[in-house]
């Protein structure tokens, strides 16, 4: 990343560009030479036209001088004379700094795009990256690490390194990377794990650009890992209900105290996978009785809301199984169906109210939700008996269709055997 | 003296009842090996009256709207009794009865009953199986569901693409540009007033016609009429033949009770004007192998529009059939066989792209 500039490639380039200036054809003109010169290099020093053609400042009329410095009307090497204010290759440690130039100017900013926030350089100074630079770490993230450089683009294109669903792979090119980051002593699993979340099944498989990635919870500018304080904070950004429920739980008070990062704790934090009621179980995915003790009062709580929640959802699951028979008869029982959905909805607030460990809170989302599922249960039931109703009538009415039918047959026999009549 | 008895003899002495009924009482059917298909317009005639009956019952708590005739056919077959049998053999009767218009119409077409002098009868009976298909087109959008509404968009749609008054006809149906709930009122009222209305008409002059040609015998049984009349042998309509068409009726209403019972008319779900059109969405089976043909003819033949060359030839098709009795001419022997080649092509065509409507994807 930080390696070329001692390499001997500084000579090079600047021999390069010397070169360019003096090719056939590159005199006389007044477009950007920069970009004619290095289109013929090679990478890293290469930008071609066709590449700062997409960069998001080159499309807003910035030219590689506004950063870079120099003068690319020139033709020579009065372009990158100091003369002319040639910055050369921004060193990392300014790359920041460069960047917040424009960036942290709101009134300059305001021109381009109203809707940019312009703290991104303050963010990134009480970041843990910024922190390291200023300490002299070249190696941690800078802008373009993230955002990329020449061919830089906006963070809603599809193809920037910062769009939503490519933000975990831009992250993990480092932290991914145990050779890089072994001197910082930091796991290098997160990608990892969070590649089997259900925030990363969310992001990925359904599309749903509002599912959590590295920068939800971490941050993006003033990236650091939330502390066991603000784990809760993280997560209720988008977890609300289940944070107020918390908030009125036991656990609350005893995790504080025992220093335990809240949520973590049950859902681990990048590998969260898909909760299910087996959470409150004592079997491999169970979490409870990773701290209690069988038998014990908590004991005997998780049991019963345990319990509670296997009751509701099987009462609904049956229901749903009657009405799917009805209604593969033909029978309509559209309102029960809609009724459904109001008990799966009790399950679901049940579900939630579990963080809250309290079960007589559960108990009444349950009661509710068994309610409803028992009434369904019996509009099922009743559509069922309703169809036999029908069959057996429908039986009846064959039954006497059956004998008017032999009947007119007689009747026309007998007519037609009468001479008289027929 | 027994009370109908009575009765007979009331009217009999005001209106000379015996009078009116004598052409019934001498009115014959021939009697040999295809007598059966005689029965198929007796059974169309007896959906028909059945479609009469269960409507009307429906009109008691049927609301057309946009707003509230969803909701008033799931009130019918929810909570009127018995109102999911009315609305269930209402919705299967018109099906049988398209269905027994056609087979009725082939069977008149094969059996050369149009033949002088029954080429108005056939004019009649034509333009009263258009009736029907009409009537199965306005009533398919009366309850309101999502695959209604988009069956009926596509229809009129279709409709729009006949040439100068097309767009003009898809706005009188619509009542404006969108189907709407306009469009829905308008199709009530053309379902329980102008349709019944034109068709009970119909119905009466093509039953005068058959009662004024009486019963057609097909070419080969008429030869044989023709040289020897007593092998030919005949059954007086009253009581004989009806008796028999009342046996067809009572199994055609059994049938309708056992679609009823285990086969219910489903309501599927309301139409959302703003939501996305069900994926696979195709008309009713009556009008899939028109649907299906516009589907498989090039967006483009010659610089002309596909689909409209594509209409043009079904309606073309139509006026042609209603006139099939005139193109047999003089030349009886050849234009029968051609009449018969362009019944069987039809038959054959109706049949293979319904079938392959269903089956495609």
């Amino acid at each position: 990343m930080a390696t070329w500039q001692n390499s001997g490639l500084w000579r090079f380039v600047l021999l390069a560009l010397a070169l360019c200036a003096w090719a056939p054809g590159s005199r006389g003109q007044t477009a950007n030479t920069c970009v004619e010169c290095h289109s013929a290099l090679d990478p890293p020093l290469q930008v071609t036209e066709a590449q700062f053609a997409q960069d998001i400042h080159s499309q807003k009329g910035l030219t590689c001088a506004s950063c870079h410095g120099g003068d690319p009307t020139k033709a020579d090497m009065d372009a990158m004379s100091k003369a002319a204010g040639f910055r050369g290759k921004i060193e990392r440690s300014q790359i920041p700094g460069l960047c917040g130039r424009c960036h942290s100017d709101a009134a300059l900013m305001k021109q381009y795009n109203p809707g940019l926030r312009t703290d991104q350089f303050s963010q990134y100074q009480t970041s843990v990256h910024g922190k390291l630079l200023a300490k002299g770490d070249t190696k941690v993230a800078v802008c373009i690490d993230c955002h990329g450089v020449h061919d830089l683009r906006p963070a809603s294109d599809l193809r920037s390194k910062v769009y939503p669903l490519n933000i975990a792979k831009t992250c993990s090119r480092c932290h991914a990377d145990a050779a890089y980051m072994k001197s910082y002593g930091i796991p290098t699993d997160q990608f990892a794990k969070y590649s089997t979340s259900v925030h990363h099944e969310a992001m990925a498989a359904r599309g749903d650009l509002s599912a959590p990635t590295c920068t939800t919870c971490h941050g993006n500018h003033g990236a650091a890992p939330p502390g066991v304080d603000s784990v809760k904070n993280v997560c209720s950004n988008c977890h609300v209900f289940q944070a107020q429920m918390y908030e009125k739980s036991p656990h609350k008070m005893v995790f504080q105290s025992a220093g335990l990062p809240g949520c973590v704790v049950c859902h681990s934090n990048h590998e969260i996978t898909h909760p299910t009621d087996a959470k409150l179980g004592t079997g491999p995915e169970g979490v409870c009785m990773q701290c209690h003790t069988p038998g014990d009062d908590c004991d005997r709580a998780r049991a019963g809301m345990l319990a509670s929640l296997t009751q509701l959802d099987e009462s609904i699951k049956s229901a749903d199984h009657l009405l799917g028979v009805a209604e593969s008869s033909g029978m309509e029982v559209s309102e029960a169906r809609l009724q459904q959905d109001l008990a799966r909805d009790s399950l679901t607030k049940a579900r939630v109210t579990i963080h809250s460990f309290q079960p007589q809170l559960v108990n009444q989302d349950i009661q509710t939700g068994l309610k409803i599922a028992a009434k369904d249960l019996q509009a099922g039931k009743d559509a069922l008996s309703e169809r036999d109703y029908r069959r057996r009538g429908l039986g009846i009415a064959v039954l006497f269709i059956g004998i008017t039918l032999v009947g007119l047959f007689l009747y026309i026999r007998q007519v037609e055997s009468s001479p008289a009549k027929g | 003296m027994p009370i109908i008895t009575h009765v007979r003899s009331w009217v009999d002495a005001r209106f000379d009842w015996a009078k009116l009924t004598e052409p019934l009482r001498h009115k014959t059917v021939p009697i040999h090996k295809l007598s059966y298909w005689y029965f198929l317009g007796g059974i169309t005639l007896f959906l028909f009256g059945i479609q009469v009956c269960t409507g009307l019952l429906l009109l008691l708590y049927y609301r057309p709207g946009a707003n509230e005739a969803f909701e008033s056919v799931q009130y019918i077959m929810t909570r009127v009794q018995f109102g999911w049998l009315i609305r269930s053999i209402h919705s299967w009767a018109a099906n049988l009865m398209i269905f027994t218009a056609f087979m009725h119409m082939f069977s008149v077409l094969f059996l050369r009953a149009y033949r002088k002098p029954r080429e108005l009868t056939w004019v009649s009976g034509m333009i009263l199986l258009f009736l029907v298909l009409g009537f199965g087109f306005s009533g398919y959008l009366l309850p309101w569901n999502t695959l209604a509404f988009f069956a009926t968009k596509v229809g009129t749609e279709i409709t729009g693409q006949v040439p100068v008054i097309g767009h003009t006809m898809m706005v009188l149906m619509r009542g404006g540009e969108e189907v709407t709930g306009a469009t829905l009122t308008r199709f009530f009222g053309v379902h329980v007033a102008v349709l019944p209305g034109l068709t009970a008409f119909l119905i009466l002059i093509h039953l005068a016609l058959v009662q004024k040609f009486g019963m057609s015998l097909p070419p080969g049984v008429e030869a044989t009429a023709k040289v020897n009349p007593a092998v030919v042998k005949e059954m007086k309509f009253l009581p004989n033949f009806l008796l028999r068409e009342v046996m067809a009726w009572y199994v055609a209403l059994g049938v309708l009770g056992a679609l009823a019972a285990w086969l219910p008319w489903e309501l599927g779900t309301k139409a959302d004007p703003f939501g996305a059109a069900p994926a696979g969405i195709r008309p009713e089976w009556y009008f899939m192998f028109m649907f299906q043909s516009l589907k498989l003819i090039p967006s483009k033949i010659w610089r002309v529009d596909g689909e409209l060359l594509g209409i043009m030839a079904f309606g073309l098709a139509g006026a042609i059939w209603v006139l099939l009795p005139f193109f047999e001419g003089r030349r009886e022997k050849r234009g029968g066989a051609l009449i018969r080649g362009a019944g069987v092509f039809a038959l054959c065509y109706i049949v293979a792209m319904t079938i392959y409507g269903y089956m495609a994807k």
